[in-house]
């Protein structure tokens, strides 16, 4: 099988399935027990605290907490923040192109009595940082930015936007980061980041396990009452196996990422090469990465005038597992959001498909997704809806 | 401003007499251990200063370690250039650029030891205060008491320029006023009494009294945080001796007198600290008493208290209220540690109305009424526990297999 969806979750290292094995058989307690076993089960989760610190560079065990994954990250911080100031002011940012999970949530926000802007991006499908800058009022207590963007790769000028909220006291900056550890540098304090969500199944760790970055003095408002674990912010008992898994997958991932994100761009150049020779199909997103827009392991193009599932299932008869948009909403017929918000027409945007791929992949099965690609647009040719 | 050295001055104390060149040598040892990890960082060292050629490495980061260091009482950051006057014109305006706050005022300072130089000191800050003035509209010149002072000095190895005097943690190198046992009880006050006494240079081993199973495992765990610590700011492992205390208390609490106990326990722990301090030739107890701030620490508890031992008590917070302490343990960063929610040894048997005004004698003839009390206390001392700590957290898990998890 050729999987091409580690946008949408990555295969798990070995090393991390016998960590959950033995964490689980072994540390079964539950690390708030105040014996002994419940004791050595809570060291563990502080073990994997620190390794976590000390991945992410330049950050304290004590600024991180566990929780499910990228989704309830971004709803703890977006919400619990937004909650927590909103004595400051009720003005939040964020942008068209975010993640469900931060785009639902503002939204949700806005129901609640708060203003919410959501700014536009380019062609590219990345942020104008000026855009930003003439959004923010004195009633601006958050921003929510994501790092890079699950559809289409592209890489949002976090630094800058940081920067610039980096004088302004009273605005929180979230970045939703699910899709860019491992992938991209990552450096929270120079880029001024308040709060940081991260999800292990991303970089090849378990489901169900994730991380949200809480910088020393930020305050959030808990989503759920009924426990001290987390320091409040995320009560439950915690997925031990699963975040001792996590630690490891997130630091495996952040200390290979220079070597990978070289190699996946390499993948990248020679997919837009066999893209720009199909002429039916259309590239999503920046044609060229060296401008720092372009995440190097996902690749966005539509077939526009052809059902995208149809692709789909044809590449997955011939063992090529992709996506249409992002995993979460592909069951939907909607045309992408983030596709419009790029000025993608409707068809164009009913149309993309998402090809997104990990360390198991080289030129040779590159070279295989190219030549099935060809195959699958010669077959549906005849078969385009002509508006 | 990407400073090329870092001038380190000591507090004048610390060059004084016969002790200067043990505090030297000390300076130069903790300065030594604090740059280690940076190799490229040159040390060199002159009179009562020490200066750290940084050859490319990261100011704020070393810059962050040498704050924590006793005996540095400040320290500047400056650019080396060579000795033309276009150059310190130019460093002269970068320096003033890189405050942190621009200032209204200033004044050139000059002093030229290298001869040769062409413009002598007063044509110098003529020629270099009015290349800044025409730099920074709005600025004035104060002589007298100017918020910057501009430092320009001629040297004949080439100039030095700077400005920024960051103050650093003061008082004396750690362990150049002897030795003393520090009573660490976990919670805000002990861990900041410890820092002010190893401030004042005053190496400490730590005594911590446990009562497994009325304690639990994390408060000694907590204790173990806390002088870790701690050790950061000594720059070399401490020693803490995990003193079972168990027994004792049980005893004590089947005394007839309840309001008592506190001040009972306080004095057997004083014992238990006397006799351990012996065998480490200490010769201070210090504790994080202040005054008024529990039963035990009324004047009248303290005297009673205090009559077990014949060492000096030291208490440096004894007059601080309890906002300054909490300042200070979280300038410290032991607040978060202190604050943990595990019970120490004496909330178990803390009595509903504690004395603040404990009767001597009666005390004593509780301590007399229990026949073993000594033998337990000197059982305590010899089965004391010592652990010595470093600020570095080894892997809190053991095996070998708990590491390969990560």
């Amino acid at each position: 099988m050729y999987y091409f969806d580690h946008a949408a979750s990555t295969p798990p290292h070995d090393e991390v399935i016998r960590t959950i094995a033995e964490v689980m058989a072994k540390h079964y307690a539950n690390p708030s027990s105040l014996h002994r076993s419940g004791h050595e089960a809570g060291n563990l989760l502080e073990r994997a605290r620190s390794v976590i610190a000390s991945a992410f560079r330049g950050t304290e065990p004590r600024e991180w907490r566990f929780t499910s994954g990228g989704t309830e990250s971004n709803n703890i911080a977006i919400t619990g923040a937004a909650r927590a100031y909103s004595k400051r002011g009720k003005h939040i940012i964020t942008t068209a192109v975010e993640h469900p999970s931060v785009y639902d949530t503002c939204l949700a926000l806005e129901r609640e009595g708060f203003s919410v802007t959501i700014l536009p991006v380019d062609s590219e499908g990345v942020v104008q940082v000026e855009a930003l800058e003439q959004a923010l009022t004195d009633e601006t207590i958050l921003v929510s930015v994501m790092h890079v963007n699950n559809e289409t790769g592209a890489v949002q000028p976090i630094r800058e936007i940081g920067s610039l909220l980096k004088h302004r006291r009273s605005t929180v900056f979230h970045v939703d980061g699910v899709q860019s550890v491992g992938k991209v540098p990552i450096d929270l304090q120079g880029c001024g980041i308040d709060l940081f969500s991260a999800s292990a199944h991303k970089v090849n760790g378990p489901r169900g396990a994730g991380l949200l970055y809480v910088r020393e003095g930020i305050v959030l408002e808990p989503l759920y009452h009924g426990g001290s674990q987390e320091r409040g912010q995320r009560p439950g008992t915690e997925n031990v196996a699963g975040i001792v898994a996590a630690a490891k997958a997130f630091r495996m991932a952040i200390e290979s990422q220079p070597e990978r994100t070289e190699r996946m761009y390499a993948l990248r150049e020679q997919l837009l090469a066999c893209i720009a020779e199909i002429p039916e199909l259309i590239m999503n997103g920046s044609m060229d990465h060296t401008a720092g827009s372009a995440a190097p392991n996902i690749v966005n193009f539509s077939y526009p005038g052809m059902k995208p599932e149809v692709i789909v299932h044809m590449l997955e008869q011939h063992r090529i597992l992709a996506s249409t948009k992002s995993a979460c909403s592909s069951k939907s017929d909607d045309p992408s959001r983030v596709l419009l918000a790029m000025g993608a027409s409707r068809e164009r945007a009913s149309s993309g498909i998402r090809i997104s791929f990990g360390d198991e992949h080289g030129a040779t099965e590159l070279e295989w997704l190219c030549q099935m690609l060809r195959m699958v647009v010669q077959k549906l040719k005849p078969l385009e809806r002509k508006e | 401003m990407n400073p090329d050295m870092i001038l380190i001055r000591f507090g004048e104390y610390t060059i004084k007499g016969k002790n200067r060149g043990m505090f030297e040598k000390r300076m130069l040892q903790q300065v030594k251990r604090a740059v280690a990890s940076y190799t490229s960082v040159h040390i060199r060292q002159t009179f009562g200063r020490i200066y750290l050629e940084l050859n490319g490495e990261p100011y704020a980061e070393i810059a962050a370690r040498l704050k924590d260091i006793f005996g540095i009482a400040s320290f500047s950051p400056i650019r080396k250039i060579t000795s033309e006057l276009e150059e310190i014109r130019r460093t002269a305006v970068e320096v003033m650029q890189s405050l942190p706050k621009q200032p209204a005022t200033f004044k050139v300072a000059v002093k030229r030891v290298d001869k040769q130089f062409p413009h002598d000191t007063q044509e110098l800050n003529h020629l270099v205060g009015g290349h800044v003035l025409h730099a920074f509209p709005g600025l004035k010149v104060n002589v007298r008491e100017p918020e910057v002072e501009l430092r320009i000095e001629i040297q004949p190895e080439g100039t030095y320029v700077f400005s920024e005097v960051v103050p650093a943690a003061g008082g004396y190198p750690y362990g150049t006023n002897g030795k003393a046992v520090l009573l660490l009880s976990g919670g805000i006050d002990s861990p900041v009494a410890g820092y002010m006494a190893m401030r004042q240079g005053l190496e400490l081993e730590a005594i911590h009294f446990h009562s497994y199973p009325f304690t639990s495992e994390k408060a000694k765990e907590k204790v173990i945080d806390l002088v870790r610590r701690l050790s950061h700011y000594s720059g070399v492992p401490i020693k803490l001796h995990l003193v079972s205390f168990t027994e004792i208390q049980t005893a004590l609490a089947q005394t007839e007198h309840n309001s008592l106990i506190i001040t009972l326990m306080r004095r057997s722990m004083l014992r238990i600290a006397t006799q351990l301090a012996e065998k480490v030739n200490a010769l201070g107890i210090v504790s994080g008493d202040s005054l008024g701030q529990v039963a035990s620490q009324t004047l009248s508890s303290m005297n009673v208290i205090g009559r077990t031992t014949d060492l000096p008590l030291l208490r440096p917070l004894l007059t601080m209220d309890k906002n300054e302490i909490i300042r200070i343990a979280r300038q410290i960063d032991t607040f978060e540690t202190s604050i943990l929610p595990y019970e120490d040894c004496c909330t178990l048997f803390v009595p509903k109305s504690p004395s603040t005004n404990p009767n001597l004698a009666i005390a004593m003839q509780c301590e007399d009424s229990i026949v073993n009390l000594n033998e337990m206390i000197a059982e305590a001392v010899a089965t004391t526990e010592v652990m010595k700590l470093s600020p570095e957290k080894p892997s809190v898990a053991q095996t070998t297999e708990e590491d390969h998890w990560f």
